[in-house]
């Protein structure tokens, strides 16, 4: 009993990993641009077909790579693109709307990550496709609780990414920076803060880190779709509400809960459709008595 | 004089069209698709004026409208197929339709009551769990077919009836933004705080204005269903409520008429694309992208057809006050 719950609860760490790395680029976006940036989840499913064509580029070279530079490559094939992805919208779609009414600019994102869901439909088809193994398939049974060595990459690389992060906004000139934006837009750029470039910088990291999310995520379910970034989208952004929108910390800490949510709603609802209901009703009832999440720092309305 | 003039000539107008419903498709001149068509359109239309009332009118961002049409469509269903003798369904028709609108409503309230104390994207995120907590219930319950969907009714939706629905949402929509209410949830857009001091009483129009909104869209759902004849939740996912965002953007927020014309254009455009085949679902996607930056009011924009606006608007204020939200 005490196994399986181990099992489990490792099983919720691995989801709650990828989970935690898309919330965090929907979080980073609302806090500097209090942007609900709804093409994020696509932007994850385009990383994810990008880190598998990278895979296959490389695999299928002359000479025979080490499977771990077939890893890093993809890595980076996969996070340089979506980040580039990422600046690309950014610049194109959500800068023209800047000044305008902030619905346009959560509506836009709608129609971007439509956009981005149905042209990956159109050019490559509905077919699912299937993500070789990168890793060498060992796996560590310890006291009846089993470890693939995918699971333990995924949540060693979401850890080190995410120190990464919160090293990168907590202690760094940039990030300082980019905290003192999503403070206040009006006076920083008489500061000096190159407002612009911050904003382009936030959505590639945060493009980058769902491209690495996109990447572990097919290595754990290897069977990528048009359409998988709506509903791994979706339940980060409800990782990323529950955790407190705007703060980096709640993202993470929101992921690893949702990750929790659906690897037990099995366990304890005779279905595993189950899911979406508790995880949408968990997000109302935590909306209702604390709208602005676990994390997140009530806000008051100025007049 | 010429306020009973121009009421004539609105009424007549609407009687027209409903004799012009009746007659038309009786006398073989229009195909069953063009016949199709225009009933998908004439559903498309309430939607588009009912979630406009919510995301227009009163200014806050509902996603998730699909929900509602979801139990509107649900409630008809079941009320045809398992309630009503199926000889009687005919007659029973627009009560079926009622019902579904009614049940709609009450699920309305769960939004409403969030809406008192959150706004903006909080509510915006509220309105999308409930549009996900309604398709997923509907795809658990195994008694009306979980998510194989439920099928069975007869095809009861005709070009007059949708016709008459439209009329009946458009005057009573119209009748409502003009009225004291009306005028109390344009406050709410403009500035609820001010709203609230200056004796609006926000969170009853709050109410009132979810109740009629979910309950058109229930309306539709009916209509929908007793069009296909088949429905399944995933026709209720997200998706549907993104199309009904776009229609509204596009015809123009704060515009009954605006409804009606982004309703028409978005049915018809889609249809016309069909031989592009996947290509036409890229489309729709960047038209919105492209409006939301080039034109973001939409077509109408705030603006109203003057047939539509009550006689004392004429006189100087040809449109509705104010700025968007």
């Amino acid at each position: 009993m005490l196994a399986l719950s181990i099992q489990y609860l490792l099983n919720a760490l691995q989801l709650g990993s990828v989970y935690a790395l898309i919330a965090l680029g929907y979080t980073m976006v609302y806090g500097i641009l209090t942007l609900i940036n709804f093409a994020h989840g696509d932007i994850f499913m385009v990383g994810s077909y990008l880190a598998l064509w990278g895979a296959l580029f490389l695999l299928g070279s002359q000479v025979k790579l080490p499977l771990a530079l077939v890893f890093i490559g993809a890595l980076l094939f996969s996070m340089t693109l979506t980040a580039l992805l990422g600046v690309l919208i950014e610049r194109l779609a959500y800068r023209p709307l800047r000044q305008a009414p902030r619905v346009s600019a959560v509506i836009t994102a709608l129609g971007v990550g439509l956009f981005l869901e149905n042209f990956t439909l159109a050019t490559i088809g509905p077919q699912p496709q299937h993500v070789p193994p990168l890793t060498p398939g060992y796996s560590f049974t310890f006291l009846g609780v089993t470890c693939s060595d995918v699971q333990l990459l995924i949540i060693v690389l979401s850890l080190m990414l995410m120190v990464l992060l919160d090293w990168l906004v907590g202690y760094t000139m940039t990030g300082m920076a980019l905290r003192a934006i999503s403070y206040n837009r009006t006076i920083v750029p008489l500061m000096g803060v190159p407002v612009n470039r911050m904003i382009s910088l936030t959505f590639a990291i945060g493009s980058a880190i769902a491209g690495a999310g996109g990447l572990l995520y097919g290595l754990a379910y290897p069977v990528l779709d048009p359409y998988m970034g709506v509903r791994i989208g979706w339940w980060a952004f409800i990782a990323a509400v529950v955790g407190g929108i705007g703060n980096i910390r709640g993202a993470m800490l929101g992921g690893y809960i949702l990750g929790a949510v659906e690897i037990f709603t099995p366990v304890f609802l005779p279905a595993s459709t189950y899911r979406d209901f508790v995880a949408f009703s968990l997000l109302l009832i935590l909306l209702i008595f604390r709208p602005t999440g676990l994390l997140g720092r009530p806000t008051f309305e100025r007049v | 004089m010429l306020r009973r003039r121009s009421q004539l000539l609105a009424w007549g107008g609407c009687l027209g069209l409903l004799v012009l419903a009746w007659i038309l498709p009786a006398s073989g001149l229009l195909n069953p698709y063009v016949q199709q068509v225009l009933m998908y359109v004439g559903i498309n239309i309430i939607l588009t004026l009912s979630l406009n009332l919510v995301n227009g009118y009163m200014g806050e961002f509902s996603v998730g409208h699909a929900g509602f049409m979801a139990i509107g469509a649900y409630i008809a269903s079941i009320l045809t197929v398992a309630v009503c003798p199926r000889f009687w369904g005919p007659w029973l028709f627009p009560f079926v339709l009622i019902g579904g609108g009614l049940g709609a409503a009450l699920a309305g309230l769960v939004v409403a009551f969030p809406s008192f104390r959150t706004r903006g994207d909080y509510l915006a995120i509220v309105t999308l769990a409930f549009n996900m907590i309604v398709k997923s219930l509907l795809e658990n319950i195994e008694l009306i077919g979980g998510p194989r969907g439920y099928l069975g009714m007869a095809r009861l939706t005709n070009v007059p009836w949708v016709v008459f629905w439209v009329l009946i949402t458009l005057i009573a929509l119209r009748n409502f933004v003009y009225s004291n209410a009306g005028r109390g949830v344009l406050a709410i857009r403009e500035d609820e705080l001010a709203a609230n001091l200056i004796g609006v009483n926000t969170r009853r129009l709050k109410i009132y204005a979810f109740l009629i909104s979910a309950f058109f869209a229930g309306i539709a759902g009916g209509l929908y269903a007793h069009l296909l004849q088949f429905i399944n939740p995933r026709s209720f996912s997200i998706l549907k409520s993104t199309d009904m965002l776009v229609m509204v953007y596009l015809g123009g927020i704060g515009s009954l008429a605006g409804s009606i014309l982004g309703a028409t254009i978005f049915t018809v455009l889609l249809e016309l694309l069909r031989p592009l085949g996947v290509w036409r679902w890229v489309v729709g996607p960047l038209m919105l992208v492209l409006l939301m930056i080039f034109q973001p009011t939409g077509i109408m924009g705030l603006r109203e057809a003057k047939i539509l606006q009550p006689r004392e608007e004429f006189g100087g204020v040809t449109r509705n006050p104010g700025t968007m939200p």
